[in-house]
Protein backbone atom coordinates (compact mmCIF):
# COMPACT_ATOMS: atom_id res chain seq x y z
CA UNK A 1 0.00 0.00 0.00
CA UNK A 2 1.61 3.85 -0.90
CA UNK A 3 1.29 5.64 2.12
CA UNK A 4 2.01 9.89 2.87
CA UNK A 5 5.14 9.70 4.95
CA UNK A 6 5.31 13.68 5.47
CA UNK A 7 4.56 17.20 4.19
CA UNK A 8 6.68 20.02 2.70
CA UNK A 9 5.87 23.72 2.41
CA UNK A 10 8.10 26.03 0.52
CA UNK A 11 8.22 28.89 -1.03
CA UNK A 12 8.20 29.41 -4.93
CA UNK A 13 9.66 32.60 -5.57
CA UNK A 14 11.01 32.76 -9.43
CA UNK A 15 14.12 35.31 -8.42
CA UNK A 16 15.14 31.96 -6.53
CA UNK A 17 15.36 30.00 -9.71
CA UNK A 18 17.22 32.73 -11.27
CA UNK A 19 19.37 32.60 -8.96
CA UNK A 20 20.39 29.28 -9.35
CA UNK A 21 20.24 29.31 -12.40
CA UNK A 22 22.73 32.08 -12.56
CA UNK A 23 24.95 30.96 -9.96
CA UNK A 24 24.59 33.52 -7.33
CA UNK A 25 23.31 31.22 -4.50
CA UNK A 26 27.14 32.25 -2.78
CA UNK A 27 26.21 36.02 -3.25
CA UNK A 28 25.23 36.99 0.66
CA UNK A 29 21.79 37.74 -0.22
CA UNK A 30 20.90 34.59 -1.68
CA UNK A 31 23.12 32.92 0.52
CA UNK A 32 20.59 34.04 3.24
CA UNK A 33 17.83 32.21 1.55
CA UNK A 34 19.78 29.01 0.25
CA UNK A 35 21.31 28.19 3.55
CA UNK A 36 17.60 27.57 4.82
CA UNK A 37 17.53 24.84 3.12
CA UNK A 38 20.53 23.29 3.60
CA UNK A 39 18.88 21.22 6.45
CA UNK A 40 15.93 20.36 4.39
CA UNK A 41 18.28 18.80 1.65
CA UNK A 42 19.79 16.61 4.48
CA UNK A 43 16.36 15.69 5.57
CA UNK A 44 15.19 14.42 1.83
CA UNK A 45 18.54 12.95 0.93
CA UNK A 46 17.47 10.61 3.65
CA UNK A 47 14.05 10.33 3.81
CA UNK A 48 14.31 9.24 -0.26
CA UNK A 49 10.26 9.07 -0.66
CA UNK A 50 9.53 7.14 -3.97
CA UNK A 51 7.05 9.62 -5.44
CA UNK A 52 6.51 13.34 -4.75
CA UNK A 53 2.89 15.22 -5.13
CA UNK A 54 3.97 18.79 -5.63
CA UNK A 55 1.34 21.49 -5.65
CA UNK A 56 2.13 24.53 -7.35
CA UNK A 57 0.16 27.21 -9.38
CA UNK A 58 1.35 28.26 -12.91
CA UNK A 59 1.63 31.59 -13.87
CA UNK A 60 0.51 31.92 -17.59
CA UNK A 61 3.04 29.98 -18.65
CA UNK A 62 1.04 25.97 -19.17
CA UNK A 63 -2.18 28.40 -18.68
CA UNK A 64 -2.86 31.61 -20.43
CA UNK A 65 -6.29 32.92 -19.73
CA UNK A 66 -7.48 30.81 -22.54
CA UNK A 67 -8.34 27.83 -19.85
CA UNK A 68 -8.41 28.28 -16.36
CA UNK A 69 -9.04 25.08 -14.32
CA UNK A 70 -8.94 25.28 -10.48
CA UNK A 71 -7.09 22.15 -9.88
CA UNK A 72 -5.71 20.26 -12.81
CA UNK A 73 -3.93 17.22 -11.86
CA UNK A 74 -0.97 16.05 -14.47
CA UNK A 75 -1.03 12.37 -15.22
CA UNK A 76 1.55 12.71 -17.99
CA UNK A 77 5.23 10.43 -18.08
CA UNK A 78 6.61 13.79 -18.32
CA UNK A 79 6.90 17.29 -18.14
CA UNK A 80 9.03 19.69 -19.89
CA UNK A 81 10.43 23.12 -18.20
CA UNK A 82 8.51 26.10 -19.60
CA UNK A 83 10.05 28.91 -21.39
CA UNK A 84 8.99 31.22 -19.13
CA UNK A 85 10.33 34.30 -21.14
CA UNK A 86 14.43 33.70 -21.01
CA UNK A 87 14.67 30.26 -22.16
CA UNK A 88 13.28 27.01 -20.01
CA UNK A 89 15.52 26.91 -16.72
CA UNK A 90 18.13 23.93 -17.08
CA UNK A 91 16.27 21.73 -14.49
CA UNK A 92 16.05 18.12 -15.51
CA UNK A 93 12.48 17.19 -17.27
CA UNK A 94 9.86 16.24 -14.78
CA UNK A 95 9.30 12.35 -14.85
CA UNK A 96 5.53 12.13 -14.11
CA UNK A 97 4.04 8.48 -11.81
CA UNK A 98 1.19 8.36 -14.44
CA UNK A 99 -0.45 5.09 -12.83
CA UNK A 100 -0.33 6.81 -9.32
CA UNK A 101 -1.72 10.06 -11.07
CA UNK A 102 -4.73 8.22 -13.03
CA UNK A 103 -5.28 6.76 -9.71
CA UNK A 104 -5.78 9.56 -7.94
CA UNK A 105 -7.97 11.12 -10.08
CA UNK A 106 -10.47 8.49 -10.29
CA UNK A 107 -10.28 7.79 -6.74
CA UNK A 108 -10.69 12.25 -5.58
CA UNK A 109 -13.23 12.58 -8.91
CA UNK A 110 -15.79 10.08 -7.28
CA UNK A 111 -15.39 11.50 -4.21
CA UNK A 112 -16.77 14.77 -5.27
CA UNK A 113 -13.43 16.42 -6.54
CA UNK A 114 -13.93 17.45 -9.98
CA UNK A 115 -10.28 17.86 -11.30
CA UNK A 116 -9.34 18.30 -14.94
CA UNK A 117 -6.94 15.30 -16.39
CA UNK A 118 -3.84 17.26 -18.08
CA UNK A 119 -1.97 14.99 -20.13
CA UNK A 120 0.62 17.78 -21.89
CA UNK A 121 1.96 20.02 -19.65
CA UNK A 122 4.96 22.09 -19.34
CA UNK A 123 5.83 22.99 -15.98
CA UNK A 124 7.37 26.28 -14.66
CA UNK A 125 8.97 27.67 -11.19
CA UNK A 126 6.35 27.31 -9.50
CA UNK A 127 7.07 23.51 -9.56
CA UNK A 128 10.87 23.54 -10.39
CA UNK A 129 11.63 25.75 -7.74
CA UNK A 130 10.73 24.18 -4.66
CA UNK A 131 12.27 20.84 -6.36
CA UNK A 132 15.59 22.76 -6.48
CA UNK A 133 14.96 23.89 -2.71
CA UNK A 134 14.46 20.50 -1.43
CA UNK A 135 16.78 17.88 -4.01
CA UNK A 136 19.23 20.72 -4.98
CA UNK A 137 20.16 20.74 -8.84
CA UNK A 138 20.80 16.85 -9.67
CA UNK A 139 20.97 15.48 -13.22
CA UNK A 140 17.70 14.06 -12.87
CA UNK A 141 15.35 14.47 -10.70
CA UNK A 142 15.50 11.64 -8.23
CA UNK A 143 11.52 10.42 -7.55
CA UNK A 144 8.79 10.49 -10.02
CA UNK A 145 7.03 14.00 -9.65
CA UNK A 146 3.11 14.72 -9.94
CA UNK A 147 1.96 18.28 -10.39
CA UNK A 148 -1.44 19.45 -9.01
CA UNK A 149 -1.90 22.88 -10.28
CA UNK A 150 -4.32 25.11 -8.80
CA UNK A 151 -5.54 28.36 -10.08
CA UNK A 152 -4.79 31.19 -7.37
CA UNK A 153 -4.00 33.68 -10.40
CA UNK A 154 -7.61 34.42 -11.15
CA UNK A 155 -10.16 34.93 -8.35
CA UNK A 156 -11.43 33.25 -6.88
CA UNK A 157 -8.83 30.56 -5.98
CA UNK A 158 -10.20 26.89 -4.13
CA UNK A 159 -11.26 27.93 -0.37
CA UNK A 160 -8.69 27.28 1.78
CA UNK A 161 -11.51 24.92 3.30
CA UNK A 162 -11.86 22.72 -0.22
CA UNK A 163 -7.66 22.63 -0.27
CA UNK A 164 -7.80 20.94 2.85
CA UNK A 165 -10.58 18.49 1.93
CA UNK A 166 -9.00 17.94 -1.21
CA UNK A 167 -5.68 16.75 0.35
CA UNK A 168 -7.77 14.36 2.72
CA UNK A 169 -9.25 12.69 -0.85
CA UNK A 170 -5.66 12.74 -2.22
CA UNK A 171 -4.75 10.93 0.76
CA UNK A 172 -7.34 8.34 0.80
CA UNK A 173 -6.71 7.74 -2.86
CA UNK A 174 -2.65 7.04 -1.90
CA UNK A 175 -3.74 5.06 0.30
CA UNK A 176 -6.00 2.87 -2.17
CA UNK A 177 -2.96 1.93 -4.34
CA UNK A 178 -1.71 -1.24 -4.16
CA UNK A 179 2.20 -0.72 -4.58
CA UNK A 180 4.47 0.03 -1.53
CA UNK A 181 5.52 3.66 -2.31
CA UNK A 182 6.46 6.24 0.37
CA UNK A 183 5.02 9.71 -1.02
CA UNK A 184 6.10 13.13 0.04
CA UNK A 185 3.54 16.39 -0.74
CA UNK A 186 4.46 19.68 -1.27
CA UNK A 187 2.35 22.40 -0.68
CA UNK A 188 4.50 25.67 -2.94
CA UNK A 189 3.79 29.22 -3.20
CA UNK A 190 3.51 31.70 -0.71
CA UNK A 191 4.22 33.27 1.75
CA UNK A 192 3.38 37.20 2.18
CA UNK A 193 3.69 39.01 -0.57
CA UNK A 194 2.05 41.82 -3.55
CA UNK A 195 3.41 42.25 -6.64
CA UNK A 196 0.64 44.31 -8.19
CA UNK A 197 -0.51 47.29 -8.25
CA UNK A 198 0.55 50.50 -5.85
CA UNK A 199 0.78 48.20 -2.57
CA UNK A 200 3.17 46.24 -4.02
CA UNK A 201 6.25 45.09 -1.68
CA UNK A 202 3.66 43.90 1.19
CA UNK A 203 4.88 41.64 3.84
CA UNK A 204 3.18 40.63 6.66
CA UNK A 205 6.05 38.42 9.14
CA UNK A 206 3.74 38.22 11.79
CA UNK A 207 0.65 36.73 9.83
CA UNK A 208 3.04 34.75 8.22
CA UNK A 209 4.29 33.39 11.21
CA UNK A 210 1.23 32.56 13.11
CA UNK A 211 0.02 30.67 9.86
CA UNK A 212 3.25 28.08 10.34
CA UNK A 213 2.29 27.77 14.40
CA UNK A 214 -1.14 26.61 12.96
CA UNK A 215 -0.27 24.45 9.84
CA UNK A 216 1.82 22.46 12.29
CA UNK A 217 -0.43 22.27 15.34
CA UNK A 218 -4.23 23.33 14.28
CA UNK A 219 -4.55 23.12 10.68
CA UNK A 220 -8.45 23.75 10.81
CA UNK A 221 -7.99 27.08 12.03
CA UNK A 222 -6.50 27.72 9.00
CA UNK A 223 -9.31 26.19 6.89
CA UNK A 224 -11.17 29.48 8.07
CA UNK A 225 -9.25 32.16 7.03
CA UNK A 226 -11.75 33.90 4.22
CA UNK A 227 -10.20 34.91 1.01
CA UNK A 228 -10.26 38.34 1.68
CA UNK A 229 -8.09 38.16 4.87
CA UNK A 230 -5.56 36.64 2.85
CA UNK A 231 -5.66 39.38 0.46
CA UNK A 232 -5.83 42.13 3.37
CA UNK A 233 -3.24 40.45 5.50
CA UNK A 234 -0.69 38.80 3.66
CA UNK A 235 -0.82 40.85 0.46
CA UNK A 236 -3.14 39.51 -3.02
CA UNK A 237 -0.87 37.33 -4.23
CA UNK A 238 -0.30 35.79 -0.61
CA UNK A 239 -3.40 34.44 -1.12
CA UNK A 240 -1.16 31.08 -2.76
CA UNK A 241 -1.10 30.01 0.78
CA UNK A 242 -4.30 28.04 0.76
CA UNK A 243 -2.33 26.05 -1.76
CA UNK A 244 -0.09 24.22 1.36
CA UNK A 245 -3.59 23.46 2.62
CA UNK A 246 -3.99 20.47 0.39
CA UNK A 247 -0.75 19.37 1.52
CA UNK A 248 -1.84 19.35 5.34
CA UNK A 249 -5.19 17.97 4.40
CA UNK A 250 -3.33 14.77 3.15
CA UNK A 251 -1.34 14.55 6.37
CA UNK A 252 -2.15 13.45 10.24
CA UNK A 253 -4.00 15.81 12.39
CA UNK A 254 -0.73 15.53 14.63
CA UNK A 255 2.20 15.67 13.34
CA UNK A 256 5.68 15.98 13.82
CA UNK A 257 7.56 19.38 13.03
CA UNK A 258 10.71 18.68 11.67
CA UNK A 259 11.84 21.81 10.14
CA UNK A 260 11.38 25.58 9.72
CA UNK A 261 12.69 28.24 8.26
CA UNK A 262 11.56 31.98 7.32
CA UNK A 263 13.30 35.03 5.90
CA UNK A 264 12.56 38.40 4.38
CA UNK A 265 12.88 38.97 1.39
CA UNK A 266 13.58 37.22 -1.61
CA UNK A 267 12.90 39.79 -4.70
CA UNK A 268 9.13 40.65 -3.57
CA UNK A 269 8.41 37.83 -1.71
CA UNK A 270 8.68 36.65 2.24
CA UNK A 271 10.18 33.19 1.78
CA UNK A 272 8.64 30.16 4.48
CA UNK A 273 9.30 26.82 4.86
CA UNK A 274 8.42 23.90 7.02
CA UNK A 275 8.43 20.11 6.70
CA UNK A 276 5.78 17.96 8.36
CA UNK A 277 6.07 14.03 9.54
CA UNK A 278 3.26 11.91 9.86
CA UNK A 279 4.35 9.85 13.21
CA UNK A 280 3.53 6.18 11.13
CA UNK A 281 6.05 6.91 8.67
CA UNK A 282 8.85 4.89 10.14
CA UNK A 283 7.29 1.84 9.53
CA UNK A 284 5.60 2.10 6.69
CA UNK A 285 8.12 0.27 3.86
CA UNK A 286 7.76 -3.25 4.68
CA UNK A 287 11.28 -4.06 4.03
CA UNK A 288 12.65 -1.60 6.75
CA UNK A 289 10.07 -3.16 9.08
CA UNK A 290 8.28 -1.38 12.25
CA UNK A 291 10.87 0.86 14.25
CA UNK A 292 10.68 0.59 18.12
CA UNK A 293 8.98 2.59 19.83
CA UNK A 294 11.88 3.84 21.93
CA UNK A 295 13.40 4.45 18.64
CA UNK A 296 10.69 6.48 16.95
CA UNK A 297 10.09 8.31 20.45
CA UNK A 298 13.89 9.25 20.48
CA UNK A 299 13.60 10.68 16.62
CA UNK A 300 11.03 12.66 17.62
CA UNK A 301 12.70 14.36 20.02
CA UNK A 302 15.49 14.81 17.89
CA UNK A 303 13.41 16.53 15.27
CA UNK A 304 12.28 18.71 17.99
CA UNK A 305 15.25 19.82 18.93
CA UNK A 306 16.12 20.90 15.17
CA UNK A 307 12.94 22.54 15.25
CA UNK A 308 13.19 24.76 18.43
CA UNK A 309 16.63 25.56 17.30
CA UNK A 310 15.87 27.35 14.36
CA UNK A 311 12.55 29.04 15.48
CA UNK A 312 15.31 31.21 17.48
CA UNK A 313 16.22 32.65 13.47
CA UNK A 314 12.36 32.86 12.53
CA UNK B 1 -21.62 49.21 -17.07
CA UNK B 2 -19.40 49.60 -13.85
CA UNK B 3 -18.02 47.46 -12.04
CA UNK B 4 -19.88 45.14 -9.73
CA UNK B 5 -18.62 46.35 -5.89
CA UNK B 6 -16.88 43.53 -3.95
CA UNK B 7 -15.55 43.52 -0.57
CA UNK B 8 -11.72 43.57 -1.37
CA UNK B 9 -12.08 46.92 -3.50
CA UNK B 10 -11.80 48.13 0.30
CA UNK B 11 -8.05 46.80 0.49
CA UNK B 12 -5.85 49.83 -0.64
CA UNK B 13 -3.65 49.76 -3.55
CA UNK B 14 -4.99 46.44 -4.88
CA UNK B 15 -6.53 45.56 -8.35
CA UNK B 16 -7.99 41.54 -7.14
CA UNK B 17 -7.76 39.71 -10.66
CA UNK B 18 -11.31 38.40 -10.67
CA UNK B 19 -13.57 36.55 -12.93
CA UNK B 20 -15.37 40.41 -14.02
CA UNK B 21 -12.05 41.73 -14.73
CA UNK B 22 -10.32 38.30 -16.82
CA UNK B 23 -13.67 38.47 -19.24
CA UNK B 24 -12.45 42.72 -19.37
CA UNK B 25 -9.04 41.84 -19.56
CA UNK B 26 -8.87 39.10 -21.91
CA UNK B 27 -7.28 40.54 -24.97
CA UNK B 28 -4.40 42.74 -22.97
CA UNK B 29 -4.06 39.08 -20.86
CA UNK B 30 -3.58 37.62 -24.47
CA UNK B 31 -1.90 40.13 -26.29
CA UNK B 32 0.93 39.48 -23.15
CA UNK B 33 0.61 36.08 -23.65
CA UNK B 34 1.57 36.42 -27.44
CA UNK B 35 5.13 38.07 -26.09
CA UNK B 36 6.17 34.73 -24.94
CA UNK B 37 7.52 34.07 -29.16
CA UNK B 38 10.37 35.83 -30.30
CA UNK B 39 8.76 37.22 -33.83
CA UNK B 40 5.97 38.31 -31.80
CA UNK B 41 8.44 41.03 -29.67
CA UNK B 42 9.78 42.37 -32.96
CA UNK B 43 6.71 42.89 -34.71
CA UNK B 44 5.32 44.53 -31.49
CA UNK B 45 8.31 46.64 -31.43
CA UNK B 46 8.14 47.76 -34.99
CA UNK B 47 5.07 48.81 -34.81
CA UNK B 48 3.96 48.84 -31.14
CA UNK B 49 0.14 50.43 -32.40
CA UNK B 50 0.26 48.53 -35.45
CA UNK B 51 0.34 45.47 -33.60
CA UNK B 52 -2.21 46.03 -31.10
CA UNK B 53 -4.95 46.15 -33.77
CA UNK B 54 -4.59 42.60 -33.63
CA UNK B 55 -6.04 41.80 -30.57
CA UNK B 56 -9.78 43.45 -29.01
CA UNK B 57 -8.54 45.82 -27.05
CA UNK B 58 -10.77 49.24 -26.01
CA UNK B 59 -8.97 52.63 -26.54
CA UNK B 60 -8.25 53.13 -23.08
CA UNK B 61 -6.64 49.55 -22.98
CA UNK B 62 -4.36 50.59 -25.87
CA UNK B 63 -3.85 53.62 -23.92
CA UNK B 64 -2.33 51.92 -20.89
CA UNK B 65 -0.26 49.26 -22.90
CA UNK B 66 1.30 52.24 -25.27
CA UNK B 67 1.70 54.03 -22.07
CA UNK B 68 3.70 51.36 -20.04
CA UNK B 69 0.35 52.34 -17.29
CA UNK B 70 0.92 49.13 -15.43
CA UNK B 71 -1.80 49.92 -12.81
CA UNK B 72 -4.37 50.98 -15.23
CA UNK B 73 -3.68 47.96 -17.20
CA UNK B 74 -4.50 46.06 -13.55
CA UNK B 75 -7.55 48.07 -13.56
CA UNK B 76 -8.63 47.42 -17.01
CA UNK B 77 -8.25 43.58 -16.81
CA UNK B 78 -4.45 42.60 -17.07
CA UNK B 79 -2.93 40.08 -14.64
CA UNK B 80 0.64 40.77 -13.19
CA UNK B 81 1.70 37.49 -14.57
CA UNK B 82 0.58 38.65 -17.95
CA UNK B 83 1.61 42.58 -17.81
CA UNK B 84 5.29 40.95 -16.64
CA UNK B 85 5.70 39.67 -20.39
CA UNK B 86 5.40 43.43 -21.69
CA UNK B 87 7.94 44.23 -19.16
CA UNK B 88 10.49 41.74 -19.76
CA UNK B 89 10.03 42.63 -23.57
CA UNK B 90 10.66 45.72 -22.46
CA UNK B 91 14.25 44.50 -20.55
CA UNK B 92 12.52 45.32 -17.57
CA UNK B 93 12.49 42.61 -14.49
CA UNK B 94 9.63 42.20 -11.73
CA UNK B 95 11.21 44.62 -9.31
CA UNK B 96 11.37 47.48 -11.97
CA UNK B 97 7.92 46.57 -12.52
CA UNK B 98 6.81 46.67 -8.77
CA UNK B 99 9.10 49.87 -8.29
CA UNK B 100 6.76 51.88 -11.41
CA UNK B 101 3.54 50.76 -9.94
CA UNK B 102 4.17 51.61 -6.17
CA UNK B 103 5.34 55.39 -7.97
CA UNK B 104 8.58 54.40 -6.27
CA UNK B 105 12.53 54.40 -7.61
CA UNK B 106 13.89 50.40 -8.24
CA UNK B 107 16.58 51.25 -5.42
CA UNK B 108 14.31 53.00 -3.09
CA UNK B 109 11.63 50.48 -3.60
CA UNK B 110 14.79 47.09 -3.50
CA UNK B 111 15.26 49.03 -0.03
CA UNK B 112 11.82 48.88 1.26
CA UNK B 113 12.04 45.23 0.51
CA UNK B 114 15.18 44.95 2.48
CA UNK B 115 14.30 46.81 5.12
CA UNK B 116 11.31 43.75 5.40
CA UNK B 117 8.94 44.74 3.11
CA UNK B 118 5.64 47.21 3.01
CA UNK B 119 4.10 47.00 6.45
CA UNK B 120 0.60 45.91 6.33
CA UNK B 121 -0.28 48.35 9.00
CA UNK B 122 -2.22 51.72 7.37
CA UNK B 123 -2.22 49.58 4.27
CA UNK B 124 -5.17 46.94 5.44
CA UNK B 125 -8.24 49.34 4.21
CA UNK B 126 -9.74 52.44 2.35
CA UNK B 127 -12.29 52.29 4.83
CA UNK B 128 -10.72 52.57 7.79
CA UNK B 129 -11.06 48.58 8.95
CA UNK B 130 -7.56 49.29 9.51
CA UNK B 131 -6.64 46.39 12.19
CA UNK B 132 -6.05 43.08 11.83
CA UNK B 133 -8.51 40.38 11.61
CA UNK B 134 -9.74 38.89 15.37
CA UNK B 135 -8.02 41.44 17.24
CA UNK B 136 -8.33 44.75 18.72
CA UNK B 137 -6.54 47.39 17.51
CA UNK B 138 -2.97 46.72 19.07
CA UNK B 139 -0.44 48.70 20.37
CA UNK B 140 1.87 47.06 17.67
CA UNK B 141 -0.03 49.42 15.08
CA UNK B 142 1.48 52.35 17.00
CA UNK B 143 4.74 50.71 17.65
CA UNK B 144 4.82 49.74 13.32
CA UNK B 145 3.99 53.33 12.36
CA UNK B 146 6.41 55.33 14.01
CA UNK B 147 9.20 52.67 12.98
CA UNK B 148 7.75 53.02 9.30
CA UNK B 149 6.34 55.82 8.97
Amino acid sequence: MARIIAGVASSHVPAIGAAIDNKKTEEPYWKRVFSGFEKSKEWMAKTKPDVAIVIYNDHASAFSVEMIPTFALGCAAEFPPADEGWGPRPVPVVKGHPELASHIAQSVILDEFDLTIVNKMEVDHGLTVPLNLLFGSPKEWPCPVIPLAVNVVMYPPPTGHRCYMLGKAIRKAVESYPQDLRVVMFGTGGMSHQISGPRAGLINSKFDKAFLDNLSRDPKKLTRIPHLEYMREAGAEGIEMVMWLIMRGALDDKVDEVYRFYTVPASNTAVGHIILENRGKASTKSKRGAAPKRKLAAARSRTQRIASKHSASC
Amino acid sequence: MPRTPQDYDDIPGTFVFDAERSRQGYGINMFCMSLMKDENRKAFKANEAEYLKKFKLTPEQTEAILKRDYNRMLELGGNIYFTAKLGATDGRSFQQLAAMMTGSTQEAYAQMMLGGGRSVEGNRSKSGRDKPAGKSKAKSQKKSRSKRG
